[in-house]
């Protein structure tokens, strides 16, 4: 009982009440999630691109899971978005029309690549880390291609039939469907996640990120720990594969492209990483500025895009989030010292 | 008259005033979805630049409707070319889609177009099934089977026996490869090997060792625009010319856009395709030279797939007297037939492709600059691998 008592209402004078405080739903956390389904209604004529974001804040998250908090840096993230989305593709094309029965298989056959593959990427430095990954990419994406009679190639895989979602809601031409099926599963699995890095396992592998030798040294199963992790991430990024080959009914080779790794990456720059909120913030951030941009300038918004980037890194450590809390703290101070004359 | 009957008129007296609404609506928007960015930029360039010649050149009205231009950026990346789509037609409420600069952006527009009843341009993109996806497609660019055949029907006349056939690992070069095979094979002629290049970080120099072993009288080569520098290069630095091996290819591989970067060693290089931008006509030399001032470039055959298309769209308005429905629209597309500046074309009723004439061409220099002169014509092509299927 007194336990469950500090869970709701945290206590920071002691080491429990330091740890609960993060777990903490906060009103603006809420208040985000509620902005958000009630864009559905709101922003009618938004709700595709809103769609896109929340796809690619799952596949940013599923990456800041282990960049941010077990220190696994990877330029091939996408592999796992890849194969989530072909089986998912496929799963639809050869009559499993449901979507919710083939989103938990993409997630299923990407987690159990991520694995496999774990074991590969798990050796060596940063660098090494690197080019692993990214070759573990440029396998797959060579595969997808070869077996063209399965994966339609360079074509892309067309015919992927969907069911209506938990057989009540069909995919319509608008997106409602689609944004308010994608939305779900993104703050399901957020939840998870943040219920995931809270857990003492999530602050063990914050500090096998701060110094792995030394959290060996007092007997943490290090390589299992992130082997688990890396597992989970993969799940992720199946998913959010998953979604988007189920929301957009076709797959293309471009789904394994480097580009989808690299952008991810930079995004939970942009957003700020290890913190979860700073994959949803980036997401928002990126798509929005690339539609806004594109829109003025079809031909030249990556300038603008990568100007805005820059700025960003130079000037706001920790991404867009980290220059909130800064300017907040900042503020803050400011206030107390004002307070103090 | 009861509650339903009632309720029965309301409802169909709302649905005839929302149609009015619709036929009263004074201008017509066309959603261009193009790669404006990355890898395929080119394609986007030269199309977008083309649809306002065309546009600038005509005037945006049309059968008493103001045509109004929306051009996008899909970065070559099908789920985004979807998405876009969709809003286009959703938010924006086209009449018509167009551009599509490769097969699979085109192929996940398809169900939009039949789900919509929105005509669909196929500008660019260039397999053969595409066309088959959807009853709203309409292509104005060409297939890759059009424009091989020819070539391999006019190779054997011309002391070419025995051939290596090399292309890129995707759909389009599959297309490209069985072309050519099987005309080349009724012509009496004979594919010693059938070699495909990876796509990404192309590296011809083992294969065109192969080829070379296999002694062939010439190479057939098909990769798609852009990566033809290096193909043309290599096949000069290895010196199959001195083992007596001609080259022959698709005007893809010789595209206006960078033929003449190529320098020397592109010079009498025999190709086929449906547009040089040294077609002797008056329409194309105007062309030419309006696209020079306006865009400060060659035209290329992307190009002018975009210039048809927005032609088709203005004369199917025209024949419908501005009425936009997707559907009479379409029924408009078809059967169209006109002058292009690449020569004459229609629009095949039946597949909705685009059928015109092909063109055997030679790598001449011309005022200094390098281009594909036309020597020999092969009269309205249709698509092959459709025309074969009936």
């Amino acid at each position: 009982m007194f336990a469950l008592l500090s869970y709701f209402r945290p206590d920071t004078a002691t080491a429990a009440g330091t740890l609960l405080a993060p777990v903490r739903w906060r009103p603006l956390e809420i208040l985000f999630w509620l902005v958000a389904a009630s864009l559905l209604w709101l922003a009618p004529s938004k709700v595709l691109l809103l769609n896109e974001i929340a796809i690619l804040a799952l596949f940013v998250l599923s990456l800041d899971l282990i960049l941010g908090y077990a220190g696994i840096v990877s330029l091939g993230h996408g592999a796992f978005l890849g194969v989530g989305a072909y089986a998912a593709g496929l799963l639809g094309k050869h009559g499993f029309t449901d979507p919710v029965m083939g989103l938990l298989i993409a997630g299923a056959a990407a987690g159990l690549l991520g694995f496999v593959t774990s074991f590969l990427v798990l050796r060596g430095t940063d660098l090494t880390k690197l080019m692993v990954t990214l070759g573990v990419a440029l396998i797959l994406r060579e595969l997808a291609n070869k077996f063209g009679n399965i994966t339609g190639g360079a074509d892309g895989l067309t015919g992927v039939v969907m069911g209506p979602v938990l057989g009540l809601f069909e995919f319509d031409i608008f997106g409602k469907t689609a944004y308010g099926y994608s939305l779900t599963v993104l703050f399901i699995l957020f939840y998870v996640a943040r219920r995931l890095v809270n857990s003492p396992y999530g602050l063990m592998l914050r500090a096998i990120k701060g110094n792995s030798l030394r959290t060996g040294a007092m007997g943490v199963p290090t390589n299992h720990r992130l082997v688990t992790i890396y597992t989970i991430a993969a799940v992720y990024a199946g998913i959010a594969g998953a979604l988007l080959a189920q929301t957009s009914q076709f797959v293309s080779l471009d789904v394994l492209d480097f580009h989808r790794s690299a952008d991810a990456l930079l995004i939970l720059v942009l957003g700020g990483s290890g913190q979860l909120w700073g994959a949803v913030i980036g997401s928002i951030a990126f798509k929005i500025m690339y539609d806004y941009l594109a829109a003025i300038t079809p031909q030249y918004w990556q300038f603008w895009l990568g100007l805005v980037l820059v700025l960003i890194v130079l000037f706001g450590k920790g991404g867009i989030l980290g220059f909130v809390n800064s300017s907040r703290e900042w503020l803050a101070h400011r206030l107390g010292k004002g307070a103090a004359k | 008259m009861n509650r339903r009957h009632l309720f029965a008129a309301a409802a169909a007296s709302l649905a005839l005033f929302a149609a009015t609404g619709a036929h009263a609506q004074q201008t017509v928007k066309i959603g261009l979805i193009l790669p404006m960015s990355g890898p395929f930029a080119s394609t986007g360039r030269q199309i977008e630049g083309m649809a306002k010649l065309y546009m600038a050149q005509h005037g945006n009205m049309v059968a008493g409707k103001k045509i109004e231009l929306i051009v996008k950026d899909d970065t070559g990346t099908a789920d985004v070319t979807k998405r876009i789509a969709q809003e286009l037609v959703v938010n924006e409420k086209v009449s018509v889609l167009a551009g599509f600069g490769l097969t699979p952006l085109a192929l996940a527009t398809a169900p939009i177009a039949t789900q919509a009843k929105v005509p669909t341009i196929v500008m660019a993109a260039a397999t053969s099934i595409i066309t088959e996806q959807s009853p709203y497609i309409v292509r104005t660019g060409f297939t890759l089977p059009q424009v091989t055949a020819p070539l391999a029907e006019w190779a054997p006349k011309n002391g070419i026996k025995k051939v290596v056939t090399l292309v890129s690992d995707y759909g389009p070069g599959h297309d490209a490869e069985k072309a050519f095979k099987e005309t080349f094979a009724k012509g009496g002629g004979q594919v010693l090997a059938e070699l495909r290049v990876p796509m990404a970080n192309p590296e011809f120099a083992p294969f065109l060792q192969r080829a070379r072993d296999a002694k062939p009288d010439a190479l057939f080569v098909f990769v798609p625009s852009g990566v033809g520098s290096a193909v043309m290069k290599q096949f000069a630095e290895r010196e199959l010319a001195k083992d007596g091996i001609r080259l022959i290819v698709t005007g893809d591989v010789l595209d206006d856009d960078i033929l003449n970067g190529m320098g020397d060693t592109a010079l009498g290089v025999v190709s086929s395709h449906h547009y040089s931008a040294a077609h002797n006509s008056p329409e194309n030399k105007a062309l030419v030279e309006a696209f020079k001032k306006s865009n400060n470039m060659r035209p290329n055959f992307h190009g002018v797939g975009g210039y048809d298309g927005m032609h088709l769209i203005y004369q199917a308005l025209k024949k419908t007297n501005g009425d936009a429905d997707g559907t009479k629209l379409l029924e408009a597309m078809k059967g169209q037939s006109w002058t292009s500046p690449r020569g004459p074309v229609s629009i095949d009723p039946e597949t909705r492709d685009i059928v015109q004439n092909v063109f055997i061409r030679k790598v001449e220099k011309v005022n200094g600059e390098l281009y594909n002169v036309e020597f020999a014509t092969i009269e309205k092509v249709k698509d092959p691998v459709k025309a074969a299927k009936k």
